[in-house]
């Protein structure tokens, strides 16, 4: 029992310490400040279009809306450095010779980029401040869109993490990253050629708002996927579930990925 | 400290390490000495637990590197051959970080910072981003990695490769010291590197162990023997074989060949052998003449035509044109 205890806080202190690392060596870079930067500017715009008709709605769906979509590119050029860079200096080779788990070592880098999402997030809560200034919002709709933002960005990380533990080359990790999240985007054109049972269960892993109903006139409504209720102020179980599930599948692959590079 | 036994390893198909076996003693200094490809990363590679082996098993201080990774690795320092660095780090930031993975806390980091800092005479770069670093002063952050935690086993592969003459100097002198308070095991293809710090000498080439001496022992061999395969039938005591053998003139040595490609070969009732002998045509004759007279059936004999004289022909023994 002790020696699992002393075990837990060992793993929990590596994890810390590569996170806090990881966090550190993004502020060092322009990195942060480009994304974070980038990520503002067009949720802003997205935001903005979304509400700035005669009789529009004081929410952030407009926004929420272009941020998870936007979060298919993000996420990836968020996690792109982080495995494939270690493999590319041959620091993976230290940290597995290191006494520290492949987990402990995937699951550091998770938060660290889970951190740097944050963050994002956190800056753009003045767009709430002037829906507040400006209008009357339904509180609803805020709280459930951030939460819904936080799960997707937690997906989209861990699939951007899975792709940075195949590659050494970083533009190769945030291509394959960025695909798989655009496929799963799109899996609805791929449900509705299949059709059936299959094509049900194929929509069910649609990630986000379909490209087919993503209106570009009415920002307001990105619907389909498992994004949609929260954009509407709806908590669904099945959301969550599959949220949570496809961000620990994805980084089980990364772990995975990972402790295959020693066979290779 | 560390024992390898009978540790193979393949690529794929293709064999990188075959049935080596070594046991290295606490506070040995050993080099592996061999060509390029000649398989010494792999084995350091499989003895730090980076990679697993095909076959056999490696324990480190008592801890099996596949079984027990994580006890096995606390006590190893590596340091490879294309030193991993986080160029965007400073050198102290470095340090603490690979302090932190090696399971330092902060207490302990803070005490062995300074005192591996001055080791590695890093004082005036405490601060610099490893990027602006040249290669020499890069090789003492991976040094200075490699030893903070104070491992007992500390494993550098080729780390005088790249960096120039003068910091080559400097860098040996410093692993040298570091010999005195480590079990320290070191790879490299130049001969005066290994016999200048090394006082065992493994060699490897194509995969397999060669030889295993002293330096001193080794020059002497190399320049004296080749080796004699034998597969000998009918012949009891495999034990009666080699004392008959050790006997003759010319023979260096004998011994039982027990690689598993020789037990392989041998069939009901042959034993095979291995003899270290002079590079003399009358050498083969009298072995064979000698087993012939016993009654023994002579099955197989072969003079290998890869002697440690051609190895160490392959090696770099001209420091100028090489380090």
């Amino acid at each position: 029992m002790e020696a699992i205890a002393s075990s837990l806080i060992t793993s929990g202190t590596n994890i810390w310490n590569i996170a806090v690392k990881e966090t550190r060596t993004y502020f060092a870079s322009p990195m942060a400040y480009v994304v974070a930067a980038a990520f503002l500017a067009i949720t802003g715009f997205f935001f903005v279009a979304s509400v700035s008709d005669a009789f529009s709605e004081a929410s952030i769906r407009g926004f929420s809306a272009g941020a998870i979509f936007f979060m298919i590119f993000l996420s990836p050029a968020l996690t792109m450095r982080l495995l494939a860079e270690e493999q590319k200096l041959g620091t993976l080779e230290l940290l597995l010779t290191s006494p520290v788990r492949e987990t402990e070592i995937v699951l550091g880098k998770f938060v660290a980029a889970f951190i740097m999402l944050t963050i994002m997030l956190a800056l753009s809560l003045y767009f709430v401040l002037v829906l507040f200034i400006f209008g009357v919002p339904d509180t609803g709709p805020l709280y459930t869109g951030y939460m819904g933002m936080v799960l997707y960005g937690s997906t989209t990380l861990a699939v951007g993490l899975a792709a940075s533990a195949i590659t050494s080359n970083q533009l190769v990790a945030l291509v394959v990253g960025a695909g798989t999240l655009t496929g799963l985007t799109v899996i609805d054109f791929i449900a509705e050629r299949v059709g059936g049972t299959p094509g049900e269960v194929l929509n069910g892993f649609q990630l986000g708002s379909s490209f087919q109903t993503f209106d570009v006139s009415n920002f307001a409504v990105a619907q389909g996927g498992h994004f949609a209720d929260f954009s509407r102020g709806i908590i669904n179980f099945t959301d969550i579930v599959y949220y949570l599930g496809m961000t620990t599948v994805f980084l089980f692959a990364a772990i995975v990925l990972l402790a295959s590079r020693r066979w290779r | 400290m560390i024992k390898i036994e009978h540790m193979t390893k393949f690529y794929g198909s293709f064999p990188a390490v075959i049935d080596v076996s070594m046991h290295i003693k606490k506070g040995e200094v050993v080099g592996f000495l061999g060509p390029n490809g000649a398989g010494k990363t792999t084995t350091m590679r499989v003895m730090t637990g980076y990679t697993p082996p095909s076959e056999g098993t490696v324990t480190i201080a008592g801890y099996d590197v596949i079984t027990h990774s994580l006890e096995a690795r606390r006590h190893i320092g590596y340091l490879p051959e294309t030193v991993p660095l986080y160029l965007d780090m400073e050198v102290t930031d470095y340090l603490r970080f690979m302090g932190q993975m090696r399971g330092m806390n902060r207490a302990w980091i803070n005490e062995r910072l300074p005192a591996v800092i001055d080791v590695v005479k890093l004082g005036d770069y405490r601060n610099t981003y490893i990027q602006k670093l040249s290669k020499g002063f890069r090789q003492r952050v991976g040094i200075a990695q490699s030893i903070l935690h104070e491992p007992d086993v500390l494993i550098m592969d080729e780390p005088t490769i790249g960096i120039d003459p003068v910091q080559v100097v400097e860098t040996r002198a410093l692993i040298k010291e570091l010999g005195g308070e480590h079990t320290l095991i070191l790879s490299s293809h130049i001969l005066p590197e290994i016999s200048m710090i090394c006082r065992r000498v493994i060699v490897i080439h194509e995969g397999r162990l060669v030889a295993d001496d002293e330096p001193g022992n080794l020059s002497e061999r190399l320049r004296r023997t080749e080796r004699i395969e034998l597969a000998v039938r009918g012949a009891g005591e495999p034990g009666e074989v080699i004392s008959m053998l050790r006997d003759l003139p010319m023979i260096v040595d004998a011994r039982r060949d027990n690689s598993a490609s020789a037990q392989r070969d041998a069939g009901e009732g042959i034993i095979p052998f291995l003899l270290d002998a002079r590079p003399d045509r009358e050498a083969p004759e009298n072995v064979a003449k000698a087993i012939v007279e016993k009654g023994w059936g002579l099955i197989n004999m072969h003079v290998i035509p890869m002697s440690l004289e051609e190895i160490f022909l392959e090696l770099t023994t001209d420091e100028s044109l090489e380090g």
